[in-house]
């Protein structure tokens, strides 16, 4: 059991970190950097208010070991402006991407399959002109994908696919971490992720 | 947002002035306590010069020859004060010739703060003269940094660049301030000291599990190995190690950056780690069972193969910084906190011991180590002079009373393993970096750290010429600074692994060097040169007695090796005592 749960943790594989910051100008750079100087590519990254005035959240997805990753939250945990850092594996979270696709408005017209097509993957129309129609679809990046791959021959013009944007199924919010940040003075609060996890960590 | 917070209610009786913003600049470093300065001016910084014209009195500005020559400079200032260094430099060149020293201090953890002019907030990104993007530059180098464009601001960034640069696991911190926001007239209604920002915590929380646990392995072991580093210094957290080591009989070894810490004879003190450090230290590492790491970061120098590391023993991390824990050696017990406050705590829980047959151990391979390479070292056959027996010499001298600066190289391993240090904040040197070039500015700064103290800058003849500058400094501001330079005639440590890995082959290692004594007798610096072992003493007694700054060349052997050494890519256990067994 314990040679399983070694080769999970040196698998790579999908990390979704939730980062909770300060909104400041630059931290973007700050904490992009820290992927970067490892040579670790970010797959997504998309940024967003949260629940909580003046708290901004990351969302970044990256293709790495849980070891590296646990790393990676130290170091952006480490930046006088990162609230927290938390990664999870994609059951662990409910996430969505989306898609816009620009199709020429004749092809629509034309072909009754292209319509059954988006229908079925819950595409909906937000911009109909004489020349083309722009659909918007959302959903995990694999059905977004399959919805481009579906809809190349028939004339897709343009395609874009947004940053994943998660939520964690067990985070109860920020907004009483934060009260508790603002409350306590620094010493009074970093979570004991070893004691949590005990048994993984004490090998004597 | 984070303005309102830092601010504190004022009340509505207190009175505003107008200043600008430079002179808010100036305020704030008076409310930190801030009494010398190393910068030099240009352009964009202007009007923060202006000001500091009146502000003579109350700030002393060392004006240094190259803004890398003020950083180093304030580098060396903290390391022997324990306080915030302060630099000024312009916008542009004078902000990039910062990064070497910014790098430096953000790995040896060197509390700066920096302060850069930048050209006027409306030319920002227009490519106007001087201007180059210091935030994103200097962004992984710093621990902290912020682009002041609104003198409104300067008060509350200054002070949270203090707070920022001082606490915690200290760094570098670095604050652009546009001309246009130096020069704004503002309500200035005084400094208020930063103590608390929401999103940093400076220290983790002390769980008094884990002393628990890490005392119960303490009192288990029986051969417990403590390795420091300057996490005991920087924590000032020196008589709190001591007691610690003591109570539990505890053999300690220390980083190149932990030297100094406790006195390098105490009678626990097994010599230094790393790949140049002690052969007993670096065996024993993986002979322990229980391997406490207190205030150090298991550098690759320190530990040499990871995965030949102590594997036998149970590791024990005390550290300030948890991103620390576990980067580069997996931890038994992680001990969060600062050691100020967890040392004392574990020293309650451990028992009173001695390990005397443990100790007896290191002092087997001390003594190894002194047959095979030290006693040779200090007491050569031949002529030529080697750098231990000066470093030794100094001792003698010096009784270990001295602040000795090293620059990086050859001399400084034979300086950290030779050099005798009875109090802390004594070895002052490019630990993580490696930068050459750091001895001859941090002296300077080490010196106005620590006015009553010897400074002694140990320096190669290779490093000296990088920064040999700055004996302007030393000359204008009479800085009382002893300069000695090993001289082989070699860039001595790149030579040796040439040697030694790279079949002879002396690719771009042979430096010429001026005439020493005559550059320093241009800047106006008494010196002396010598090549006889007969003139040593005598040489460095005129050095140590002469009132003022005084340059001395000890021309050495010119292929002396450093050993022992951990060749790279081998264990710690593999140290070599002499070429022969590479």
């Amino acid at each position: 059991m314990l040679t399983a749960v070694k080769t999970k943790k040196q698998m790579k594989q999908e990390y979704t970190i939730t980062v909770y910051t300060e909104n400041q100008v630059g931290l973007v750079n700050r904490i992009a950097i820290i992927f970067s100087r490892r040579k670790i590519n970010i797959e997504s990254l998309n940024t967003s208010p949260t629940e909580s005035e003046n708290v901004h959240r990351f969302t970044i997805v990256v293709i790495e070991t849980e070891d590296v990753v646990k790393k990676l939250c130290r170091q952006i945990e480490k930046q006088v402006e990162v609230l927290k850092a938390y990664y999870n594996t994609n059951d662990e979270i409910v996430w969505q991407e989306m898609g816009l696709f620009k199709v020429p408005t004749d092809v629509i017209a034309a072909k009754v399959k292209v319509e059954r097509l988006l229908h079925e993957y819950g595409a909906r129309a937000i911009a109909i002109r004489k020349d083309y129609i722009v659909f918007e679809t959302t959903g995990h990046s694999e059905e977004i994908e399959r919805l481009i791959k579906a809809l190349e021959p028939y004339g897709l013009i343009e395609f874009v696919r947004s940053a994943r944007i998660a939520i964690i199924k067990s985070s109860k919010g920020f907004h009483e971490k934060l009260i508790e940040y603002e409350k306590q003075t620094a010493d009074a609060l970093v979570e004991n992720e070893y004691l949590d996890k005990q048994e993984e960590v004490f090998t004597m | 947002m984070q303005v309102e917070e830092l601010v504190e209610e004022k009340t509505a009786t207190k009175r505003t002035e107008n200043i600008s913003g430079s002179v808010a600049v100036l305020e704030a470093l008076i409310a930190e306590n801030v009494q010398t300065i190393f910068g030099y001016p240009g352009g964009a910084i202007m009007p923060i010069y202006d000001a500091l014209y009146d502000y003579n009195d109350k700030l002393e500005h060392i004006l240094v020859r190259h803004e890398q020559g003020a950083i180093h400079a304030a580098q060396g200032f903290a390391r022997t004060s324990g306080k915030v260094g302060v630099v000024f430099a312009t916008s542009g060149p004078g902000a990039t010739n910062l990064v070497t020293g910014l790098a430096d201090a953000m790995i040896d953890s060197t509390p700066l703060v920096c302060i850069t002019g930048q050209v006027f907030a409306h030319l920002l990104g227009t490519d106007a003269f001087q201007e180059t993007d210091v935030i994103n530059i200097t962004t992984p180098v710093t621990k902290w940094n912020y682009q002041v464009t609104d003198a409104n601001e300067i008060p509350h960034v200054l002070a949270k660049a203090f707070h920022i640069a001082g606490t915690g696991r200290p760094g570098p911190v670095l604050i652009d301030i546009t001309k246009n926001a130096q020069l704004q007239k503002f309500d200035y209604s005084g400094y208020i000291k930063c103590n608390h920002i929401r999103s940093y915590r400076p220290k983790p929380i002390v769980r008094k599990e884990y002393i628990e646990q890490a005392a119960a392995i303490i009192n288990n072991a029986k051969k417990p190995f403590v390795i420091f580093g300057q996490g005991v210094i920087l924590g000032k957290a020196e008589k709190e190690f001591k007691r610690f080591i003591e109570k539990g009989g505890l053999p300690a070894a220390w980083t190149i950056m932990g030297m100094s810490a406790i006195p390098t004879d105490h009678p626990l003190g097994v010599g230094m780690l790393g790949m140049h450090g002690n052969y007993g230290p670096n065996v024993l590492t993986n002979e322990c069972d229980a391997l406490i790491a207190v205030g150090m970061r298991f550098d690759d120098r320190v530990t040499g193969r990871l995965d030949k590391y102590a594997k036998q023993a149970q590791i024990i991390h005390l550290d300030i910084d948890p991103a620390e824990i576990d980067k580069n050696v997996k931890t038994t017990v992680p001990v969060w906190g600062d050691c100020k406050e967890t040392l004392p705590l574990l020293t309650q829980l451990i028992e009173e011991k001695q390990h005397t047959e443990w100790l007896n151990k290191f002092k087997a391979y001390s003594q190894k180590e002194m047959d095979i390479v030290i006693q040779h070292e200090l007491n050569p056959s031949s002529d030529v002079m080697t750098m231990g027996e000066v470093i030794n010499t100094i001792n003698e001298l010096t009784n270990g009373d001295a602040i000795i600066v090293t620059d990086v190289g050859q001399h400084q391993m034979v300086a950290c393993r030779y050099a005798k240090m009875n109090h802390s904040k004594s070895n002052i040197t490019s630990g993580g970096l490696g930068t050459m070039g750091f001895a001859l500015p941090a002296a300077i700064g080490a010196k106005y750290g620590d006015p009553q103290r010897t400074v002694i800058a140990v320096i190669g003849d290779g490093g000296v010429q990088m920064t040999i500058q700055e004996l302007g400094t030393i000359m204008q501001f009479n800085v009382d600074v002893k300069i000695l330079i090993l001289n082989n005639e070699f860039l001595g440590m790149v030579r040796q692994w040439q040697q030694l890995f790279h079949e002879k082959r002396y690719s771009f290692v042979n430096i010429t060097s001026p005439n020493f004594v005559q550059v320093a007798k241009g800047y106006g610096i008494a010196g002396n040169s010598i090549n006889k072992r007969a003139d040593l003493k005598n040489a460095l007694q005129t050095m140590l007695q002469h009132n003022g700054s005084y340059l001395l060349e000890v021309m050495v052997g010119k292929e002396n090796n450093v050993f022992p050494m951990v060749p790279q890519g081998r264990g710690v256990a593999e140290i070599v005592l002499s070429k022969e067994e590479i």
